[in-house]
C-alpha cells in the first residue's frame, strides 16, 4: 500500500498542491490537512508546505504555530512520525520550537526567486535517506525570510550531532554556516528553505527534488510498520 | 484597572540584524557619517485591563514570550504604567 502523506493547509499556504502532486507523482497518496482540525488523520508523514500562513502577520509562522493542527503535528512528531517543513513550513516549525534557530530577512533585504545548488550533508534524516552525502541538487528557492540564524552554542551542537541536512553551495541569503536545512534530535523532523516539490518534473526544469521526496515516502513507509 | 503598555523588541546581542546592517551600509552614501551599530526592532503599544499591576505584568510577559517576540532571536523590554484618568 502506498504511504499516505498529509499536507497541512493554512489560510495563506500556496504550495500545498505542488507538494500533493510531487507525492502522487512518486507513487504516494496525499491528502490535505486543514489547519483548524486537531488531527493528522492517521497519515504516515506530514509536509508543512510553503506560502504565507496566516499572511505571515507579525512574523512568518508566528500565528501558524497556534493553529489546532500544529498540536496534532507536534504529537505526531513526538511519536517519531516524519515531518518536513518547506520554506514557510520551515519557518512554522522553528516558531513552534520543533526545530532550532529562526529564519530572518535575507542578507541585503532581497527577495530571492531563483534556483540554487544544495549539497546533501547527511543521509540520517527523513528527507535524505535515499540521497548520498555530497550529492548536489538543483532546487528552487523563493523567499524573503530564509536567512537561517542560530546562536553559536546551538550551531556547534548541530554540527557535532550531524544535524545540518543540506547546505547551499553558494549561500544566497546570509544563512549561518550556509545552512539550508536542519533536523531535530530525533532526525524525524526536517526543515529547509528550498522547494524540492518544485523540482519533481522535467517540465519544471529539474527533477533533483525527487530523491528528497522519495526519501520522505520511504520514511513514511517505514513509520507505518 | 487600565494600564498603558509598551513592548520594545530588538535582535538579541550576537544575532545578526540584516535590516540594521543594510541601513548602516547605506548611510555614508546618503551623507550620514559616523553612525555605527544600527539595530532595528519593533515597538508595540496597547492597553491592558487587569486587577493590578502585577497581573498586568504577568499577562504582558506571557504574550511577549509566546507571541510578540521570538525569544530565539529577539530580546524585549516591557513597560507597564497605570493609564491616566
Amino acid at each position: 500500500m502506498a504511504p499516505r502523506i498529509g499536507v497541512v493547509l493554512f489560510p495563506g499556504s500556496n504550495c500545498e498542491h505542488d507538494a500533493v502532486e510531487a507525492v502522487r507523482g512518486l507513487g504516494g497518496d496525499a491528502e490535505v490537512l486543514w489547519h483548524g482540525d486537531d488531527t493528522t488523520k492517521g497519515v504516515d508523514a506530514v509536509i508543512v508546505p510553503g506560502g504565507f500562513a496566516h499572511g505571515d502577520y507579525l512574523r512568518p509562522g508566528a500565528l501558524a504555530r497556534f493553529s489546532p493542527v500544529m498540536q496534532a503535528v507536534q504529537r505526531f512528531a513526538d511519536d517519531g512520525g516524519p515531518v518536513v517543513g518547506i520554506c514557510n513550513g520551515f519557518q512554522v516549525l522553528t516558531e513552534a520550537h520543533m526545530l532550532p534557530g529562526a529564519l530572518q530577512k535575507n542578507a541585503g533585504l532581497k527577495f530571492l526567486c531563483t534556483t540554487v545548488t544544495l549539497r546533501v550533508e547527511t543521509t540520517r534524516s527523513v528527507l535524505t535517506g535515499a540521497a548520498h552525502v555530497g550529492q548536489e541538487l538543483r532546487i528552487p528557492v523563493n523567499h524573503f525570510e530564509g536567512n537561517y540564524t542560530v546562536d553559536d552554542a546551538t550551531l556547534a551542537r548541530l554540527r557535532d550531532e550531524d544535524r545540518i541536512v543540506v547546505r547551499y553551495v553558494d549561500n544566497p541569503n546570509g544563512s549561518v554556516d550556509d545552512i539550508a536545512g536542519v533536523c531535530n534530535e530525533g532526525r524525524n523532523v526536517v526543515g529547509l528553505m528550498p522547494h524540492p516539490e518544485r523540482a519533481c518534473h522535467p517540465l519544471l526544469g529539474s527533477t533533483d527534488g525527487e530523491v528528497l521526496v522519495r526519501s520522505l515516502l520511504d520514511a513514511a513507509s517505514r513509520a507505518r510498520v | 484597572m487600565r494600564f498603558d503598555v509598551q513592548v520594545e523588541t530588538r535582535p538579541r546581542a550576537g544575532i545578526a540584524d540584516p535590516e540594521g546592517s543594510t541601513i548602516e551600509r547605506s548611510l555614508p552614501a546618503l551623507g550620514f557619517e559616523g553612525i555605527r551599530d544600527v539595530r532595528v526592532g519593533k515597538s508595540f503599544r496597547f492597553h491592558v485591563d487587569a486587577d493590578d499591576e502585577a497581573a498586568a505584568n504577568e499577562l504582558v510577559q506571557d504574550v511577549c514570550e509566546r507571541f510578540l517576540t521570538n525569544p530565539v532571536i529577539e530580546d524585549s523590554s516591557i513597560t507597564v504604567t497605570p493609564a491616566a484618568g
